[in-house]
């Protein structure tokens, strides 16, 4: 008795103050494992785009660059009839793109997490593996399929469907949307996939024993829980997208430019890093505050259906 | 419910299907027209060849090129692989201060676009005096390598029970000790998925190759040289699809081991309870 207090005391008396110095270990460990991969990421990620802000306020004479403070470039980048349309063809576009994503993908990451059954890691993978194999040869399939004497067109044409080829299919936006569509696919169905995972079964049960069809139950049950799994596929889309540099060059044409083409102008031919790094920073920019403004107005709706 | 329920199980299953082959068909068309007797890509399909395959063989820039891939593939995985264990690890096992803000860092490339990594490292690499390099293309594949090498390996890690590691260490063998004999057989295959996974990715990944390269190209880069010409279109289709079937093959290989830590980790739970 006596013996089993005189352990106990001491471990309580030190059990206060050892704690901070046994977290402050834990921390120290911690810090010290994530450091070269954090250092790297802040020396070729944090500190290249810090790099890019400074330069969007600078100017460039021929090969100086002036480093007096300036807006100049961010008026160029806002104003120039050029670049003004491109940055908004680029939202547009990336807009259009997540939303289709999204909706054609949400059926195939509901029907896989209520009906995939054992063979969910399956049908998952399935999904996934187009979207890992190279990226530049599945745009360049879309230019062979959506070219004037391309798949489409002489496929058709030998089905006996259309006699003269259609040319509106390649170098629009359209092609752009639908090669990008195809190519973010799987980054969109796995978010959705997750947060559908998530959801209590019990709950729709609930909403159905309380009266509530598959429609109802459905848009007022799994949709609204599932919000935080649309949002990020979203987002995860849109911001990726507005600034896509192959899928605008391989199969846009002159109609279906993007403003990574002009951004990579601006450090090739054009050799004016300051307006480069500034339609740069504008993109991020305005994509994150368009994604922002999508994500809570879809929480917004989310609530009301509720 | 009963009612509706048979009607709903035609229509997703159906539209599955057709989901699956909006996907698979562009990737299909490739190895059909490498295969196809006539240089444009077109129906109704011309006859059967490997002449374009054939012609790869001699052809002295592509194999240049496959090797650079190669070596940038290799020195991605492993350095992407390399710098993850330690971010995952410490991301699964330790809290503390600063550890979402470094997290958030380390897994920004996935929220950023491309171009703008790609533009910003530029501008550093050509700042700071250095040379466009393999050396580049490698450090800047790796930034954008880690979310997804973090992914795989802070999945891995996840499960990983921590009692094995207590009971490691208070039987007196040293923290390095622990990790290799009883943290790392157990997280192995995660590693090794890992690995493959960002070898896949390096070997695909066009943008940064394509700002960061010099004067020596990867097989992307090559591809893009190619694609302004008509007539070397075949052989860049059968490229395609030799590429095509070996990153299909990668992966497959890391799925199969991520299943097998999954596993393993059910196992071992199961087996300690």
């Amino acid at each position: 008795m006596v013996l089993t207090v005189d352990q106990s005391a001491p471990s309580v008396d030190s059990g206060l103050p050892a704690r901070p110095s046994w977290r402050r270990g834990e921390e120290a460990a911690g810090l010290a494992l994530i450091s070269p991969t954090a250092l790297y990421a802040l020396f070729l990620l944090g500190v290249p785009i810090l790099t890019v802000v400074a330069y969007s306020f600078w100017t460039q004479n021929y090969l100086e660059i002036d480093r007096s403070f300036t807006f100049e470039n961010y008026r160029i980048a806002l104003t120039e009839p050029i670049y003004r349309d491109l940055l908004l063809r680029s939202l547009g576009i990336s807009l259009v793109v997540s939303f289709v994503t999204v909706v054609v993908s949400y059926p195939v990451a509901w029907f896989i997490s209520f009906h995939g059954g054992r063979h969910k890691n399956l049908l998952l993978f399935l999904i996934t593996v187009p979207c890992w194999t190279s990226y530049l040869l599945r745009v360049m399939s879309w230019k062979m399929i959506l070219g004037y004497q391309g798949v489409l067109n002489t496929g058709l044409m030998s089905l006996g469907v259309i006699t003269e080829p259609i040319a509106s299919f390649l170098y629009n936006s359209n092609a752009v949307a639908i090669t990008l569509v195809h190519s973010w696919a799987a980054f969109a169905i796995l978010p959705i996939y997750v947060s559908l995972e998530k959801i209590d079964r019990s709950l729709v049960e609930a909403a159905r024993d309380l009266g509530d069809g598959p429609a109802r139950s459905f848009l007022r049950v799994v949709l609204p829980l599932s919000m935080p799994g649309v949002v990020s596929a979203l987002l995860i889309v849109m911001i990726p997208t507005v600034g896509d540099y192959v899928t605008p060059r391989l199969v846009g044409g002159k109609d279906g430019v993007m403003i990574a083409t002009a951004i990579q102008a601006q450090f090739g031919k054009a050799a004016n890093w300051p307006l480069g790094a500034a339609l740069s920073v504008t993109t991020m920019a305005i994509v994150t505050v368009v994604a922002g403004a999508c994500a809570i107005l879809l929480k917004l709706v989310a609530r009301r259906i509720r | 419910m009963s009612l509706l329920k048979p009607s709903r199980w035609r229509v997703l299953p159906f539209y599955m299907v057709l989901y699956l082959g909006f996907l698979y068909l562009p990737i299909l068309l490739l190895p059909v027209f490498s295969f196809n007797n006539a240089a444009a890509t077109r129906f109704p399909l011309a006859g059967f060849t490997t002449k374009w395959y054939a012609s790869l063989w001699g052809n002295r820039e592509m194999l240049d090129a496959a090797f650079n891939s190669l070596v940038v593939g290799i020195c991605v995985a492993v350095l992407s692989t390399g710098l993850a264990i330690c971010a995952a690890r410490a991301v699964t096992r330790y809290r503390f201060r600063g550890r979402r803000a470094a997290n958030g860092l380390i897994m920004a490339p996935l929220f950023l676009p491309e171009i703008i990594v790609a533009v910003s490292l530029l501008m550093i690499v050509l700042q700071v005096g250095a040379e466009l390099s393999l050396l580049t293309v490698i450090l800047g594949q790796v930034v954008f390598c880690l979310p997804y090498s973090m992914a795989v390996l802070t999945a891995g890690f996840d499960g990983f029970d921590r009692s094995l590691e207590e009971a490691s260490l208070d039987l007196g063998e040293t923290a390095f000790g622990t990790f290799r004999r009883v943290t790392l057989p157990v997280v192995a295959p995660a590693i090794l998925s890992s690995l493959l996974v960002s070898f896949t990715i390096s070997l695909d990944e066009f943008l940064l190759a394509f700002f960061l390269s010099g004067t020596e190209p990867t097989l992307p880069v090559y591809i893009w040289g190619q694609l302004r010409f008509a007539a070397k279109l075949p052989g860049v289709l059968a490229l395609g699809s030799l590429m095509l079937a070996l990153s299909i093959c990668l992966l497959v290989a890391a799925e199969f081991l991520r299943r097998r830590t999954e596993r393993q980790l059910s196992t071992g739970a199961a087996s300690h309870v």
